[in-house]
């Protein structure tokens, strides 16, 4: 209970240990502050994720009704190869979408922020915009870029006579989604690196250029370490981002049902197993483990990164 | 004033629970979950003379003008229309307002193939109790037995699919194509016209469980036996290879337009001949009307192809019923009731019939009007006479799954490789099989 003394007695924040723990006299002035505030904290954090795990510890039969299964949805789902495919499927795209969009983000912020760039404001204000564009028109206006038959691609191939790889073919829709999430997400993201290149102090590019370092020697020793922070953020909500993915897949898949499955990603899984199966516990489980998982990936990245900031 | 009046009859409710006196509280089936007790005729019209309000799912477009034409003959009763989706989509929703106990429609248009699914988890009401059962002899014998059960009645028929043929006729003169009477022929036109001209294909297809279902069922396939709780399901049979060594050539050549029905590339392709034809069900002549306006008097309709030289066999597809849901959330089930049988037993059926559906009345399958219906569309051809033709070829003894919901919103994912990949369609098949016998089995269903 010591986390919930009244706010007197927290004292100034301080990254040292916590003040021993002392026995107050219970005094429930605190709650009057604390209570708005725990009740909706508990009401809209803490009790659909109860709900979730209640959810997961049944299984709801057409035949039987519902009973009581203990951690067996969990069992199931470690087993689950539809489930392991599109973990698989995302971390692939963490590992190259990623990289790809974060490094292309981070080029238009340096590249912003050198002060060298005719037109800066207009530049970035247009990298930034596709991030204002609503995710499923993104994703509906990409798709029918790709389109083979009335779509630009078809447009070109039949205009120049050449013959384009089809974009939304199984071997090629995971690529094709990976262009349209960089599309969206890259001028929020170098916004987020842009803005923290602002806040480096000129004074620091003063002395580089005294001690004779050239723009790249800037870069590598003062702006990226300046700068870490926002890319360890950056990075983890990518990753969230990408283990999250469902909105691309699930409006593709309209236009490429046979590419894009139904376990094409885990909360497309999730999705369809409560929409489509009515398998709301297990569902419920899966999205428990993914979001486990998400944490963890999430966590080790963090520790990685600030123990490298330090 | 409806909310008031609700309240009002809640209270009413309460006093009859309080009074202990269920007799003397024997209403119009204003309760919800009071079991399937008899509703007699009377009840529903006094329900209807009552009047209130129903919300009613379907994507059937004419359903809105019969429900106009109900609130005129009954002014105090409101019917709220609401197009909740196509099939499958629809059925997501259903299910989940079904399983939330909350905005469940009080009358919602259901496939046959679903209805077995909604029955079985008792999301729908037995009709039988409300007198259904004495409309048996209205019906055709295919759509009652989808919706019947014994002395259960899921649902009333509202329509049917039998097959045919639907072919672009200027296409077909163009390339000096015959209209195939068989499947060997229709793949000889299909290459043939895919030569004449690289950017026409003899039909769409992207992997469509109904019509490979139909298919199957045309070629005397018996993938899906059910017996109570214990169903079996097996892709390896003759009436299936039939199937699989035309489809199968079909696919590797190339010869089908990967186009997905009911997007905008579907209507476009329709109408200018990148599909020259479509084997479907015979409620489609209204979409044509509707959906490919510029092609008005390029299409025909034909018999199916067979898989036998000479036979005359067909097959449904798709066909729907109008389902009372036990939660309809305006507890109202006389009324829906009466508004369902209205639409596909009643005055209703003549207006859907008007606007180009198909019915599954015997009386009106029959009728010299219906039959000599000239379709200006099909350039004044009589088409009714051939759906009804098909109408009385379908093969008896065809069942599907009682979750066949969930196996179809998984077809792409196992059949539909087929068409994208090197993987064949037997196997496709087979492992759409697997899947629907693992999720057979979790359900807690005995799969054989």
């Amino acid at each position: 209970m010591t986390t919930l003394q009244p706010p007197a007695a927290a004292g100034p924040r301080t990254a040292g240990p916590p003040p021993p723990a002392r026995r107050a006299r219970r005094s429930w002035k605190g709650w009057g502050f604390m209570g708005p505030f725990a009740i909706v904290f508990a009401l809209v954090f803490l009790a659909p994720l109860a709900y979730s795990v209640y959810l997961s510890l049944f299984r709801t039969q057409l035949i039987g009704g519902t009973h009581f299964v203990g951690l067996d949805n969990y069992q199931q789902a470690l087993q689950d190869g539809r489930f392991w495919e599109g973990v698989t499927r995302v971390g692939l795209f963490l590992l190259v979408q990623v990289p790809i969009m974060l490094g292309l983000a981070l080029l238009v912020a340096l590249a912003i922020d050198s002060g060298r760039l005719y037109g800066k404001d207009f530049f970035r204000i247009t990298v930034f915009l596709p991030y204002a564009v609503p995710a499923v028109v993104a994703t509906l206006m990409w798709g029918f870029m790709y389109g083979t038959r009335y779509g630009l691609v078809g447009d070109i191939n039949s205009a120049f006579g050449v013959k384009l790889p089809e974009l939304l073919s199984p071997d090629l829709v995971l690529a094709s989604i990976g262009n349209i999430v960089t599309w969206e997400f890259v001028g929020y993201n170098m916004l987020i690196f842009y803005a923290a290149l602002r806040v480096v102090p000129h004074a620091l590019y003063e002395a580089a250029e005294i001690d004779g370092a050239g723009q790249l020697r800037v870069i590598t020793a003062i702006k990226l370490p300046a700068i870490r922070g926002a890319l360890v953020i950056a990075t983890i909500f990518s990753i969230i981002g990408s283990f999250q993915l469902f909105n691309e897949p699930a409006i593709l898949q309209k236009l490429a049902p046979n590419a894009i499955t139904t376990d094409f990603t885990p909360n497309y899984y999730t999705y369809s197993l409560s929409f489509s199966g009515q398998q709301q516990n297990y569902s419920a489980t899966v999205a428990i483990v993914m979001g486990v998982i998400t944490m963890v990936v999430a966590y080790v990245v963090q520790l990685r990164g600030m123990r490298k900031g330090a | 004033m409806p909310k008031h009046s609700r309240r009002l009859l809640r209270g009413t409710g309460l006093v009859c629970a309080l009074a202990l006196g269920a007799a003397a509280c024997g209403g119009s089936g204003s309760g919800s979950g009071s079991g399937d007790k008899k509703v007699s005729a009377s009840d529903v019209q006094a329900a209807l003379k009552k009047g209130g309000t129903i919300t009613v799912w379907a994507w059937d477009s004419t359903v809105k003008d019969v429900a106009a034409q109900f609130e005129k003959k009954y002014p105090k009763v409101h019917v709220d229309v609401v197009n909740a989706g196509t099939g499958n989509d629809q059925y997501k929703a259903l299910s989940n307002a079904i399983s939330a106990k909350k905005g469940v429609p009080d009358v919602a248009q259901v496939e046959y193939y679903a209805i077995g699914q909604y029955a079985l988890t008792k999301g729908l009401t037995d009709l039988g109790a409300y007198g259904a059962g004495k409309l048996k002899a209205d019906y055709t014998t295919g759509p009652w037995n989808s919706v019947s059960d014994g002395d259960s009645v899921w649902g009333l028929p509202m329509d049917s699919g039998p097959m045919a043929l639907f072919y672009n006729k200027k296409v077909f003169d163009k390339y000096k194509i015959t209209v195939p009477t068989t499947w060997d022929d229709y793949l000889k036109a299909a290459r043939k016209l895919h030569k004449a001209n690289p950017k026409m294909y003899i039909t769409g297809d992207v992997g469509d469980a109904g019509l490979t279902t139909s298919l199957l069922w045309q070629a005397g396939s018996h993938p899906y036996t059910v017996d109570g709780t214990t169903v079996g399901i097996n892709f390896d049979d003759a009436g299936a290879k039939k199937y699989t060594d035309v489809w199968q050539k079909l696919i590797d050549e190339k010869l089908l337009a990967s186009i997905t029905p009911w997007t905008d590339d579907w209507y476009k392709g329709l109408g200018d001949g990148t599909i020259a034809t479509l084997p479907t069900g015979a409620w489609m002549p209204n979409n044509f009307v509707t959906g490919v306006k510029q092609a008005s008097g390029d299409w025909r309709v034909a018999d199916l192809p067979q898989w036998t030289k000479g036979a005359n066999a067909s097959a449904e597809n798709g066909g729907s019923s109008l389902a009372v849901p036990a939660l309809g959330q305006h507890k109202n089930k006389a009324l829906a009731y009466a508004f369902a049988k209205y639409s596909a037993a009643g005055a209703g059926v003549q207006t859907r019939l008007g606007e180009g559906a198909f019915p599954a009345t015997v009386k009106d399958l029959d009728s010299p009007k219906f039959l000599n219906t000239k379709f200006a569309y099909f350039g004044g051809q009589q088409a009714n006479k051939i759906f009804a033709k098909s109408a009385k070829n379908v093969k008896p003894g065809w069942s599907y799954l009682p979750y066949q919901v969930y196996a179809n919103s998984i077809f792409n994912d196992t059949v539909g490789k087929a068409y994208v990949s090197g993987i064949k369609l037997s196997a496709g098949l087979k492992s759409w099989q697997d899947a629907s016998v693992k999720y057979g089995k979790d359900q807690g269903f005995t799969v054989k």
